[in-house]
C-alpha cells in the first residue's frame, strides 16, 4: 500500500489534512460517512482543502467566456456602455436629470457598474448548480464551490467596466478624488451581496424549476429599484428605511461616493441597513445551501 | 489483519417517491404554505428503500464485483461511498483516499483545448495541480493526442475524445478506486483497454476497486468476490463464482414469473414483460408481452427492449417505438400493453436476458435484468453435429453454399 507517494490530500479525509503528505498511512485517512441532520454550518477546513478546484472552475469559466476573444470582450464592453448611453439619452437629456455639477453619463456609469456587477453574478451563480448537473451526480466535493466561483468570475467584466468608467470621467474631466481609496471596501460588500443571493437562488433553482424565471425578472426590476439611474436622495425621507433593505442601495451610493467625492456621501444609516441585510441573506444563504447541499445529488 | 479498508455498517438509504416531481415550482410550495387544508389531503409521497441495512467488509487490495438487478441499490451503494448522496441511516468507515470513476469525460469542456480540459479533468476527479503537471507527459501518451493538445476538444473524433478522458482517469491514484458500469461505453477494444487497466490498477499496485456492471463476464474475470444486492438488501457476499450463479438463478426465477412490479426509475412499472414459448427453439417465433404502468402522466418518446447475452453483452433490440413517429400517452392507472412477436428467432442456443431502455418527458434510463428467455437448439439436419454453443456467436445466419472441387491445373 502508498508505495506512490500522494502529494496532497484532495478528495479525503477531515482529519487527514493535518499529516506529512508523503509519509502516508491508510489509518490516517479515515473517513466516517454518517447521515447528518439539522442545519449545517460551514466546513472551512474543507472549503480551503478544495480551493484548487475552486480556483479550476473560475479558470474555467473565464477562458470558456473570452475563449471567443471579441465576443467575449465586447459584450464586457457594450453592456456598460450601451446602458449607459440609453440611460443618458432618455434621463439626462429628454428628463433632464443632473447632479452636482457632474455629467449625468459619469453618475450612471458609477452606479451601473457595482449593479450590472450584482446581476450578472445573481444571474450565473443562480444557474451555476444546474449547468453543473454532471459534475454534482458524479464526483464529490463542496458544492459551495460552484456558486461561489461563478461569482467570482465576474470580477473580469467588472475590471473592465472600471477602465472604461476612467476613461468615461477623464473625457468629461471629472476628478478623481482621495475617496477612491474606499472603493475595494465598497466592492466587497458587493461581493458579499452577489453571494448571498447567489447561494439562495442557486439552490432554490435546484429544487423548484420556477427558480429561472424568476431571477430575469428580478434582476430586470431590479435595475429600476436600486439608484441605478438616479441618486437615492430622490427618495422622499419617510421611505428612505424601506428602500435601504434592498441591499444595492447602500452598495451603489457607497461607490458613487467613492467615484464622484464628498458630495455624494452616503447616508451611513441606510448603509448600516443594507449591510444588515446582506449579512442576514449571508448567513441564512449559508445556512439555508449548507442544509440542502445533501440532496442536491437527488434531486438536480 | 488491518482493520478493513471499507467497513460498511447496517447501511439504508431511503427515497422520498415523488420528491422530485411534487412541488416542482416554488409557485405550488408557496401555494401549499397557504392552503394548509389541501396540504395534508395531499397523500403523504411514497418512499422506497434503495437500500436497507446492508453490512460488509472490503479489505485492501480486494476487487469487489457488485451485481444485481436494477433498483438493487448497487449504483445508490457507489454514491453513499463516493460522498454524492448522504445515507439515511448507518455508516461507512474508509480508511483511505477514494475517487469515483462513474463516467469518463466527467467535467469535461468542449470550448477547452486538451491541455485545458486535462487539467480541468484532473482537478474536478481530485488531483492536485502538482499532481497533474507530473503526470502530464504521461496522460498526453496514454491518450496519443500530442498533436492536438492545443485543439478543442470540440474537434476531437470521439475516439480521440474518450481516449484522453480515460487517460485522466486512470492516472488517478487513489488507495481505492469505484467504478460504476457507464465506464463500459465504447467499443470492444475501448473497453478491454478499460478492464486491462483496472486489472493493472488492482493487481500491480494492490490497490482496492469497487466494480459495478451488469457483464458477468467482465465480473468474473476482474473480481475475487462480489456483493450480490437484492431489493436494496444484500442477498450474499463471497467469492464471485458463488454469487453470480445465484444472481443469475434470481433473474431466471423471476423472469420464469412472468408477472412483476419492477420500478422504472420515478415513475415508471413494469408490470410484465413475458416471453413465451420458455424455451424457444432456435429459428421458431418468440411471443412477448410487455406492460408499462405509470404514477403520472407521461410521454415516452422512445422505448426499446434490450436483448443480451447471459454474461452480458448486448445482442439486440427491439423497438417499441409508435409506429407512427409519436410518443406514447400515459396516464396514471391506465395499462401500456405490448404483444408482438421476435419472427423465426435467429439466436443461438443460451440463456438471455431482457432490459429495457427508456425515454419519458422527465427522465430516460436503461433498465436491465428484467426478464430472461431460454432458446434451445433446433433439431439438427443431417449428419453433423453442431459446434458447441459458445463457439457459435449469438447469431445463426442463414446460409447457403455450393461446392465445387477445382482440380490443379496441370503445367506441362
Amino acid at each position: 500500500m502508498g508505495k506512490i507517494p500522494v502529494q496532497r490530500p484532495v478528495l479525503m479525509s477531515r482529519t487527514g489534512i493535518h499529516m506529512a503528505d508523503n509519509q502516508r498511512n491508510t489509518a490516517d485517512y479515515v473517513r466516517i460517512i454518517r447521515p447528518r441532520h439539522g442545519l449545517a454550518a460551514l466546513d472551512w477546513r474543507e472549503l480551503w482543502r478544495f480551493r484548487e478546484l475552486f480556483l479550476f472552475l473560475v479558470w474555467r469559466d473565464i477562458l470558456v467566456r473570452y475563449k471567443q476573444a471579441y465576443l467575449g470582450i465586447a459584450w464586457a464592453v457594450l453592456q456598460p456602455v450601451l446602458t449607459t448611453l440609453v440611460f443618458t439619452i432618455l434621463f439626462g437629456y429628454l428628463a433632464k436629470f443632473k447632479e452636482n455639477g457632474i455629467p449625468y453619463s459619469v453618475l450612471v456609469m458609477a452606479g451601473l457598474l457595482p449593479w450590472q456587477f450584482f446581476a450578472n453574478a445573481l444571474s450565473e451563480s443562480s444557474q451555476s448548480l444546474i449547468s453543473s448537473e454532471r459534475l454534482i451526480t458524479k464526483v464529490y466535493f463542496p458544492r459551495l464551490i460552484v456558486p461561489s466561483s461563478a461569482v467570482v468570475t465576474g470580477l473580469v467584466d467588472f475590471g473592465i467596466g472600471l477602465c472604461l468608467l476612467a476613461i468615461l470621467m477623464l473625457a468629461n474631466g471629472v476628478a478623481f478624488t482621495p475617496a477612491l481609496l474606499m472603493l475595494p471596501l465598497f466592492f466587497f460588500v458587493a461581493f458579499l451581496a452577489a453571494l448571498a443571493a447567489g447561494l439562495w437562488f442557486s439552490a432554490l433553482n435546484v429544487k423548484y424549476r420556477d427558480v429561472k424565471y424568476i431571477v430575469p425578472f428580478l434582476v430586470r426590476i431590479g435595475m429600476y429599484v436600486s439608484p441605478v439611474g438616479f441618486v437615492s436622495t430622490k427618495v422622499p425621507e419617510q421611505w428612505r428605511f424601506i428602500y435601504s433593505m434592498n441591499p444595492m442601495v447602500g452598495v451603489i451610493d457607497g461607490f458613487r461616493w467613492c467615484i464622484l467625492g464628498p458630495a455624494f456621501e452616503p447616508n451611513w444609516t441606510a448603509f448600516a441597513i443594507s449591510i444588515g441585510v446582506i449579512l442576514v441573506m449571508l448567513a441564512g444563504g449559508a445556512i439555508y445551501f449548507r442544509s440542502t447541499e445533501r440532496t442536491f445529488a437527488d434531486v438536480i | 489483519m488491518n482493520a478493513p479498508i471499507i467497513s460498511i455498517r447496517h447501511l439504508s438509504k431511503r427515497y422520498k417517491l415523488g420528491l422530485t416531481f411534487r412541488h416542482d415550482t416554488l409557485r405550488d410550495q408557496i401555494a401549499a404554505w397557504f392552503k394548509r387544508d389541501g396540504a395534508t389531503s395531499k397523500s403523504e409521497p411514497k418512499e422506497i428503500w434503495a437500500l436497507r441495512d446492508v453490512s460488509f467488509d472490503v479489505q485492501e487490495g480486494e476487487v469487489i464485483g457488485i451485481i444485481g438487478r436494477n433498483g438493487a441499490g448497487k449504483s445508490t451503494l457507489l454514491k453513499i461511498l463516493g460522498q454524492i448522496t448522504e445515507p439515511t441511516e448507518g455508516e461507512v468507515i474508509v480508511r483511505g483516499r477514494l475517487a469515483s470513476l462513474l463516467e469518463v469525460g466527467t467535467g469535461f469542456h468542449q470550448e477547452l483545448t486538451g491541455r485545458e480540459n486535462i487539467f480541468l479533468n484532473g482537478a474536478i476527479l481530485g488531483m492536485s495541480k502538482a499532481e497533474i503537471q507530473r503526470k502530464f507527459d504521461e496522460i498526453v501518451a496514454f491518450a496519443e493526442v500530442e498533436k492536438f493538445l492545443d485543439t478543442p476538444v470540440k474537434r476531437y473524433s470521439s475516439g480521440m475524445y474518450v481516449r484522453l478522458a480515460f487517460a485522466v482517469a486512470a492516472h488517478l491514484e487513489p488507495d481505492i478506486l469505484l467504478v460504476d458500469e457507464v465506464l463500459a461505453v465504447g467499443d470492444a477494444a475501448f473497453q478491454a483497454k478499460c478492464l486491462d487497466k483496472m486489472r493493472e490498477v488492482s493487481q500491480q499496485r494492490g490497490r482496492t476497486v469497487l466494480f459495478v456492471s451488469h457483464n458477468m463476464a467482465a465480473i468474473q474475470a476482474l473480481c475475487g468476490k462480489a456483493a450480490h444486492l437484492k431489493g436494496g438488501s444484500l442477498a450474499g457476499f463471497g467469492p464471485v463464482e458463488e454469487q453470480i450463479r445465484v444472481y443469475l438463478g434470481e433473474i431466471k426465477k423471476a423472469g420464469a414469473e412472468g408477472t412483476l412490479s419492477v420500478p422504472l426509475g420515478g415513475l415508471l412499472e413494469l408490470r410484465k414483460l413475458e416471453f413465451t414459448p420458455q424455451p424457444v427453439v432456435s429459428g421458431e417465433d418468440l411471443h412477448f408481452t410487455c406492460e408499462l404502468a405509470s404514477r403520472e402522466s407521461l410521454r415516452l418518446m422512445d422505448l426499446h427492449l434490450i436483448i443480451m447475452s447471459g454474461l452480458g453483452v448486448r445482442v439486440a433490440i427491439v423497438d417499441l417505438r409508435h409506429p407512427e413517429g409519436i410518443p406514447h400517452q400515459l396516464r396514471p392507472g391506465e395499462l401500456l400493453r405490448f404483444n408482438g412477436v421476435l419472427k423465426n428467432l435467429p439466436l443461438v442456443e443460451g440463456e438471455y436476458r431482457v432490459g429495457l431502455f427508456q425515454n419519458n418527458n422527465h427522465y430516460y434510463g436503461d433498465y436491465l435484468d428484467l426478464a430472461t428467455f431460454t432458446v434451445a437448439n433446433a433439431p439438427t439436419s443431417g449428419p453433423n453435429v453442431p459446434y458447441k454453443a459458445v463457439h457459435r456467436g449469438f447469431v445463426e445466419l442463414q446460409s447457403k453454399f455450393e461446392i465445387e472441387r477445382i482440380a490443379p491445373k496441370q503445367t506441362t
